[in-house]
Parts: C-alpha cells; structure tokens; sequence
C-alpha cells in the first residue's frame, strides 16, 4: 500500500473510528476529536513512512497523507459557522465517505 | 466544560475539558542549557539512525498521565531518550546505574 | 523491563543527562563537542529566517508562490538549510480567512524557520485550546479578527511543518524588504497574532 494517493482533492472522507489505544501500546498520529468524523480531503502531502510502526522501530511500510478540512462547530457542538480545522491524517485512516 | 466522550489518551489534548478554562502562559521562557543539550543529543541520535522521532514521541507517552504533567517539556524527552537506549541495548541499565552512583 | 532495579522516575533530569550524555560520550556516538556544535546550529534557526520568507513573499509575487506551492524549496532559496528538516508548508491568510497552528499531540513546529517552539506552544492549555476555543484564545493575544474573518485551525500532527503567511499591514506600501522582515514576529506566523505598525 504505497505509491499515488488513493484519495483526490475534494473527497469527502470518514476518519475511522476506532480506538487502538484502549487495546494496548500504540503509537498514534490521528488526534481524538476528528475519529468517526467526516471532512474533505484539500492536499495530498505525498507519501511518508507509517509512524505508529516507526515508533516501534518496526519497518515502516509508506503512506499516502493528506490535509483534511473538518467543520469545527461539529466537531464540539460550540464555536463559530465558518470556522475550520484542517488535520494531517494519513491515508490508513480514511475511507471513502 | 464538557469533555467529547473518547477514550483519549492523555498526551492527546485537542479540547480536553481540563484545560480549556486555562489561562496560557505567554511570558518568554529562554531555553536553558539542560534544554538545549536534550535537544541536541536527540537531534544526533536521529541523524545517526539510533533513535527516531516517532521513538522519543512513543517514550513520551508512555510517561504516566501525573508525571506527564509534573515534568517539565525536556525532562519528559530525557525519560523518553533514556528509556529508547535501554530498550534498544544502545546502553545497559548495569551501565547507567554504575554511571549514576559514579556521580552521587 | 522486567527486573528492572533502576526507577528512572526517582532520577531528576539533569542527573539523567549528565549520565546519558557520559555514557553517550564514552561509546564514541555523541562527543561534547558534536554535543556544542548541535546546538550552535539549532541556535542560527529563529523567528528572523521565517520574518525573511514573509517579507519577500510581501514584495515579490513568484518568491510568494512558490513559498506557497513549496515552502522547502522557497525557504532554501533565501539560503535556509532544510536538508534533514520536515517538509514546510506555508498556509496564506487572506481578508477572508485567519490560519492558527498548533499540535495538539505534542509540539510539532516549523523549528527551521522559527527557532525552539515557545513555552506558550507547548503548554498544554495552548495545545487544548487553540482547535476548541480559538477566538477566546486569540484574545488573550489581543487579537481580534475583522467582523467576518473566519478561522482555520490547523493541528499539525504529522510529516510536515506548518507556517502562516500574514496579510500584509496596511501602512507600508513604501517599506523595503529589510523593514517589512523587522515587522513579523514568531507569533504573527504562528497565527495567535498579526503583524502591526509599531504603536499601531
């Protein structure tokens, strides 16, 4: 799983939800708040080494990464229309949505 | 506040209830010499292949929530350089503990 | 560890780096004076090279494109060292739309252009704050956006390292490079403040 990004600008995606820090000692690069969320893909950042593996000092196999746009009023049920967070997610994360 | 109800862990602090009434500290804190010394034996065992930055990152989460937040910025990378060598064999426990009861 | 006999929590820092450092030295991979250099080099980065790329984007529209498309090729350009550095990104604030940088992980920072990440950055109410309540954080900066102005938080978690290109304050159409680079401070690239006129 490596090469070209699998997602264009302009997908919309669905960060999974999942939890893998209640399952034992991991290493994790997606922030909490955006987990189950859905946003749109604005930057493919090309391919970068797996750190949750890297962190591990395993081999790290490449993943696409990409700078997704979330709606922050959403995300905490507070703040302003209009105002965003944009968060680097790799694409091991993502799923089509 | 409310917290988003998420099994987070305590290093990942995007909106964490806790903090979010804090007021930030804005004063300049002029890195000291311990400061700048973790951060440059870091730089070096990154550049020389030994440690990454994902390992130091890895280390410092694994710093208990309480300690976590009692050390200060760079004493946490210290703990987490430190453990990385040990775990790695880069040094041996037997080799700090004699290196540490040298200087006492 | 199992068996472990060494409780690195009862071991104060300075005492950890002094034996660390020692052993470090002892087997031939970071001498005191490779230890000297390192942070010599880490020194020369501050807010004054990332104050350069902004002031030339100011003034210079394919310098400012470029910063946009590539900030690491732009920032070598103006004879930045990146080799072994993060990839920079460089985000462009317009009369529309305000950009704030944190990392809410831990304290990723564009360090090649900006120096050591300030206290502020790396504290844990900067870090909780900024993606939840950021117009409440701005104002402890006094900064107070334009009726309007929407903003965009951006969590900088992973490979690459992330900067603010300002507006440019009104009130120095006539200003050269050297005086607009003297304006932009660490915090207006940041995003919890924006370049203003002295007094202004």
């Amino acid at each position: 799983m490596s090469g070209s990004p699998q997602l264009a600008v302009g997908s919309r995606v669905r960060v999974r939800d999942d939890w893998p820090e209640t399952r034992g000692r991991v290493h994790i690069r997606t922030p909490h708040y955006v987990r189950g969320r859905t946003g749109t893909v604005v930057r493919c950042l090309g391919d970068f080494p797996n750190p949750e593996e890297l962190a591990f000092a395993r081999p790290a196999r490449l993943l696409p990464l990409y700078q997704v746009l979330f709606e922050q009023p959403q995300i905490w049920r507070q703040g302003c229309a209009g105002d965003q967070l944009l968060v680097e997610i790799y694409g091991s994360w993502l799923e089509p949505s | 506040m409310v917290e988003l109800e998420t099994p987070r862990a305590h290093h990942d602090l995007g909106g964490a209830g806790t903090y979010i009434c804090q007021e930030i500290d804005r004063a300049a804190h002029t890195p000291t010499d311990f400061d700048k010394e973790v951060d440059a034996i870091r730089q070096i065992l990154g550049a020389k292949g030994i440690m990454t930055v994902d390992e130091l990152r890895r280390g410092i989460e694994g710093i208990p929530k309480a300690e976590y937040h009692r050390l200060s910025y760079y004493e946490r990378w210290i703990r987490s350089i430190t453990s990385n060598l040990l775990e790695k064999g880069v040094i041996s426990e037997a080799e700090l503990a004699a290196v540490l009861a040298a200087a006492a | 560890m199992a068996g472990t006999v060494l409780r690195l929590e009862e071991v104060a820092g300075e005492r950890l780096l002094r034996a660390v450092a020692a052993l470090l030295a002892a087997k031939g991979i970071a001498s005191p004076t490779e230890i000297t250099e390192q942070i010599a080099m880490t020194d020369n980065a501050s807010p004054a090279q990332g104050a350069r790329m902004v002031a030339r984007a100011w003034v210079d529209p394919p310098f400012r494109a470029l910063m946009l498309s590539d900030g690491t090729r732009a920032a070598e350009m103006l004879g930045i060292p990146m080799r072994g550095a993060p990839p920079l990104g460089v985000l462009e604030d317009t009369p529309g739309l305000h950009h704030l940088i944190v990392c809410t992980l831990c304290s990723c920072y564009p360090r090649v252009v900006l120096g050591y990440p300030p206290f502020w950055y790396k504290s844990a109410a900067y870090r909780a704050r900024a993606v939840r309540d950021p117009r409440g954080l701005l104002a402890e900066w006094g900064t107070v956006l334009d009726p309007g102005v929407r903003i965009r938080v951006v969590d900088s978690t992973a490979d690459y390292r992330w900067m603010v290109l300002p507006l440019r304050p009104a009130g120095t159409a006539k200003w050269n490079q050297d005086r607009l680079a003297a304006l932009v401070r660490e915090t207006d690239m940041i995003g919890v403040t924006l370049p203003r006129l002295a007094g202004g």
